[in-house]
């Protein structure tokens, strides 16, 4: 573990990109297959099957260190993370250890099936033989979610910096359903024919937001345009007579979206396509509000009610894969031709649509068109040059997002909760408020928008201004003003405010407005009836 | 007939009837015994101070004109009807903590401490008590200090390293106490110590009134960084990444304080390492300072004063919490820690 502890600690403690993928590819030019196998499926989200359940951890550690289940629990409210807490309250370790990360992994692997008294002297005798780091990573692997700044870019770049293959390729083998428990360093990376299993997806190509003005971009006509939907972007693999959708996020969807299965009955295997899966009922002009989507992504089985009342489809704008070929890297003009031919004959029953394209003669004709975005259930616009490649991961140039401005309103912060992670021991969640007559009507909670050092100067006023106590949950004086940003709204009866805003986040704090002149529950319900 | 305690928490500050004195307290009085030169204890505006004779030539520097008298630690004085003295705390040189016995009632008032010797200021003495009031920052399970010599060995090595790869190191800690007892950690073999104005100026003062420190070298606007390779910098935590400090060329940064324990505030505020060592008690620390003075009520203030002062509860101790104008040192503040 030591060789691992060292990699992590190094990525840990550095903020700079080139240290940090210097110290991967290093690691992953020398560590045995086993141990950069996993530090891949580590660093990527996947972690060994969970031995032991984090309820136990603690109650271990709790015993261990000599203080009582409270204590720690108030501690790991501090600290924001369960591993940490642990290795921080235990005594120093007695002794070394000389196990390889996968020696470690595999030695979880096998107290998986033990009693749990065996598993507790495992789980104790490793903490009395690892320290610092080497414990800190040890609990990680049984709590899961190494959150430590690699992205899945820095990994590839390092990857093909140790094996000399291209990142493109690199990033397409990461991506899927793959274990370390199901295949090896070889088979994952070096392997020729990388026959990969079915549903493996290609890497995401992700735009940018854009600053400037379009007329920057150059010639209207060498880009094309369509609305950026409000919805989850998706995947879906038709190979092998079976069907997948990915998140972007990596996340295999498939079974939440069972009415994507009939795309099979109306296109050829082999097919791959990049779209929007939004909630849009066939009498319906426009796709529902994200909200209805809502209700479709927490639920990993659908009942029959919700596959009618909120029936998916896959608005289709790209074209990956056809007759089972990559086509990435043919020009989005001719990728989209080709989408074009396959969507032309498809029935209305078919849960796939043609993302259409917004004709434009020029910039001031496409500003004119967004400023309508909302009208049509949209953010805004994207722009793709007619001729780009389909990339990899997020690359400055051929795709921009051009979303509206966000509509915004002034609210009242009336209870702050502290962070996790990076934001340990900082009030950064806070629920905000409008004027109801004299009454304040939480509405919504943002967390994002506001710099580490507003939030510094906003915890220290929290400590001093809480009223109440609910947990990890502090009711504060009503003061402060934000002027809270968000993408849409839509009635939502599971809220007291009756209303759910679509991405909040504070936009400015407005240390300048009195409390009095935050909006009111009558500002909300005038949104509502024109954006809802 | 009821009698008023030996100490009440007040609006002001800690208050003591029977002597009319209070200690740091936060509001303008007439009398203010202090335990230490930290600007949340020692503030500017009391009609008279006391303090230790270590602790006065800062306090001077800092508050400018002060009426201000000097006592030994462990010399008795009667200030009405109270017994005072002083004893040290080894927080910072010339901290202490304040004992006030009445009528045979002893309480004592330990202001910020750490019960391990640092080699810099007088370590930490217990003093047996009735009443103890003590800090709680670092007051979790959590918070463990290793040995000042292996901190030491890490902050030399970072030091060494920066140094081999041509970067001039900024250690950020705070002006008072932190940054001499790092002084007198680092290596001078390594390369020159340089110092940030408001460090130096603390160095003076502390070196003026006979304190040992190692020879260091203001870095000012008139020093040229290229004459300094290899060089280590002593800095309050805000001058790190300001433009004064991006006239070194290429740097790495650091910071010095035990909120760096904590893996969430080390990535938010540490630039490139953070150090673990503080000038407070840790948890096994408060808890056997606690012990020692063998007083069986316990006020707890300045920190994680719920849990803390629940757990002593627990435990057997008479525990509750004083509410101060103040939340104490947080890891977000550029604190005194």
């Amino acid at each position: 573990m030591k060789r691992f502890a060292k990699l992590f600690t190094t990525i840990d403690q550095s903020t700079k990109t080139n240290v940090k993928t210097a110290a991967l590819a290093e690691y992953f030019a020398a560590a045995p297959d086993a141990d950069r196998l996993w530090t891949i499926a580590l660093f990527s989200g996947r972690r060994p099957k969970r031995a032991v359940t984090t309820t136990r951890l603690r109650e271990w550690a709790a015993e261990r260190a000599g203080i009582p289940l409270w204590l720690f629990e108030e501690s790991y409210a501090i600290v924001g993370d369960l591993a940490e807490t642990i290795a921080l309250v235990l005594p120093p370790n007695t002794t070394q250890d000389d196990q390889s990360l996968s020696d470690w992994i595999a030695a979880l692997r096998e107290i998986y099936t033990q009693d749990e008294d065996a598993r507790k002297a495992f789980v104790l005798s490793a903490w009395d033989r690892l320290g610092g780091a080497e414990r800190f990573i040890f609990n990680k692997l049984i709590t899961g979610g190494f959150r430590v700044g690699v992205s899945q870019k820095l990994m590839t770049r390092a990857l093909a910096r140790a094996t000399d293959k291209p990142e493109a390729e690199l990033a397409h083998r990461l991506m899927g359903n793959w274990h370390p428990d199901d295949t090896t360093w070889h088979a994952l990376v070096e392997a020729e024919d990388a026959s990969a299993d079915a549903s493996r997806p290609y890497p995401f190509y992700l735009a940018y937001g854009l600053e400037a003005e379009p007329q920057d971009l150059g010639a209207p006509e060498d880009w094309r345009a369509e609305w950026k939907w409000d919805g989850i972007r998706g995947q879906l693999i038709l190979r092998d007579g079976q069907y997948f959708v990915w998140s972007r996020g990596e996340e295999l969807m498939t079974d939440r979206f069972p009415e994507l299965a009939r795309a099979l009955d109306f296109l050829p295997d082999g097919t791959v396509l990049d779209g929007e899966l939004l909630v849009w009922p066939d009498d319906q002009p426009t796709p529902s509000s994200f909200n209805a989507l809502q209700s479709r992504i927490g639920r990993k089985t659908v009942p029959k009610k919700l596959l009618t009342d909120a029936p998916v489809v896959l608005h289709a704008y790209d074209l990956l894969e056809w007759q089972g070929q990559d086509i990435r890297d043919l020009p989005f003009a001719d990728r989209r031709a080709t989408l074009e031919r396959a969507c032309a004959d498809l029935p209305a029953q078919a849960p796939i649509r043609l993302s259409s394209q917004l004709p434009f003669a020029d910039w001031d004709a496409l500003a004119a068109t967004r400023s309508d975005a909302r009208d049509a259930q949209a953010e805004g616009v994207m722009l793709k040059r007619a001729d780009s490649p389909y990339l990899a991961g997020r690359k400055k140039g051929d795709w921009w997002k051009w979303k509206l401005d966000p509509l915004t309103i002034d609210a009242v912060m009336i209870y702050a909760q502290s962070g996790s992670g990076r934001r340990a021991n900082l009030f950064t969640d806070f629920t905000f408020a409008v004027w109801n007559g004299n009454e304040l009507v939480p509405f919504t909670k943002a967390y994002s928008g506001l710099t580490d050092a507003e939030f510094r100067q906003i915890t220290a006023w929290v400590r001093k201004n809480t009223l109440e106590r609910f947990g990890p949950v502090r009711k504060v004086t009503p003061h402060h003003v934000f002027e809270i940003a968000f993408e849409g709204i839509a009635r939502s009866p599971r809220h007291k405010s009756g209303v759910a805003l679509r991405f909040p986040r504070m936009l400015r704090w407005r240390q300048d407005k009195p409390l009095q002149e935050a909006n009111t529950l009558a500002d909300l319900e005038e949104f509502l009836r024109i954006y809802g | 007939m009821t009698t008023s305690p030996v100490l009440t928490f007040t609006e002001n500050g800690i208050y003591c009837a029977a002597g009319d004195f209070y200690i740091d307290p936060w509001r303008q009085v007439d009398r203010a015994l202090i335990t230490h030169g930290h600007s949340d204890h020692a503030r500017w505006g009391m009609g008279r101070y006391l303090a230790t004779h270590a602790a006065l030539p800062v306090m001077r520097h800092r508050l400018g004109e002060i009426s201000a008298e000097g006592i030994a630690y462990g010399e008795v004085r009667r200030i009405g009807d109270a017994d005072v003295s002083f004893h040290p705390a080894g927080h910072v040189p010339g901290s202490a903590q304040i004992r006030v016995a009445v009528k045979g009632e002893v309480w004592v008032a330990s202001g910020d401490y750490k019960v391990v010797d640092d080699g810099l200021s007088d370590a930490f003495t217990p003093v047996k008590c009735h009443h103890f009031i003590t800090e709680s920052t670092f007051g979790l399970p959590v918070f463990r200090w290793a040995d000042q010599a292996d901190v030491a060995d890490q902050i030399n090595g970072w030091w060494a390293a920066c140094a081999k790869e041509g970067k001039t190191a900024f250690l950020g800690a705070y002006a008072l106490g932190k940054a001499q007892r790092l002084l007198t950690m680092l290596d001078p073999a390594i390369g020159p110590v340089l110092t940030h104005t408001a460090t130096e100026h603390t160095n003076r003062v502390m070196r003026d009134q006979g304190i040992v420190l190692p020879d260091t070298i203001l870095a000012d606007g008139d020093l040229k960084p290229k004459d300094h390779p290899g060089a280590i910098v002593l800095a309050p935590p805000s001058a790190l990444g300001s433009a004064w400090a991006k006239k070194f060329g290429p740097q790495e940064t650091a910071f010095a304080s035990g909120w760096m324990a904590i893996r969430g505030v080390r990535r938010r505020r540490a630039g490139d390492r953070g150090f673990i060592i503080s000038d407070h008690a840790d948890w096994d620390g408060l808890l056997s300072a606690i012990k020692v003075t063998e007083a069986e009520n316990i006020y707890v203030t300045h920190g994680y004063t719920d849990i803390f002062s629940r757990y002593l509860s627990d435990n057997g101790w008479n525990a509750q919490v004083v509410p101060t104008q103040f939340e104490g040192e947080t890891l977000d503040k550029d604190a005194t820690e």
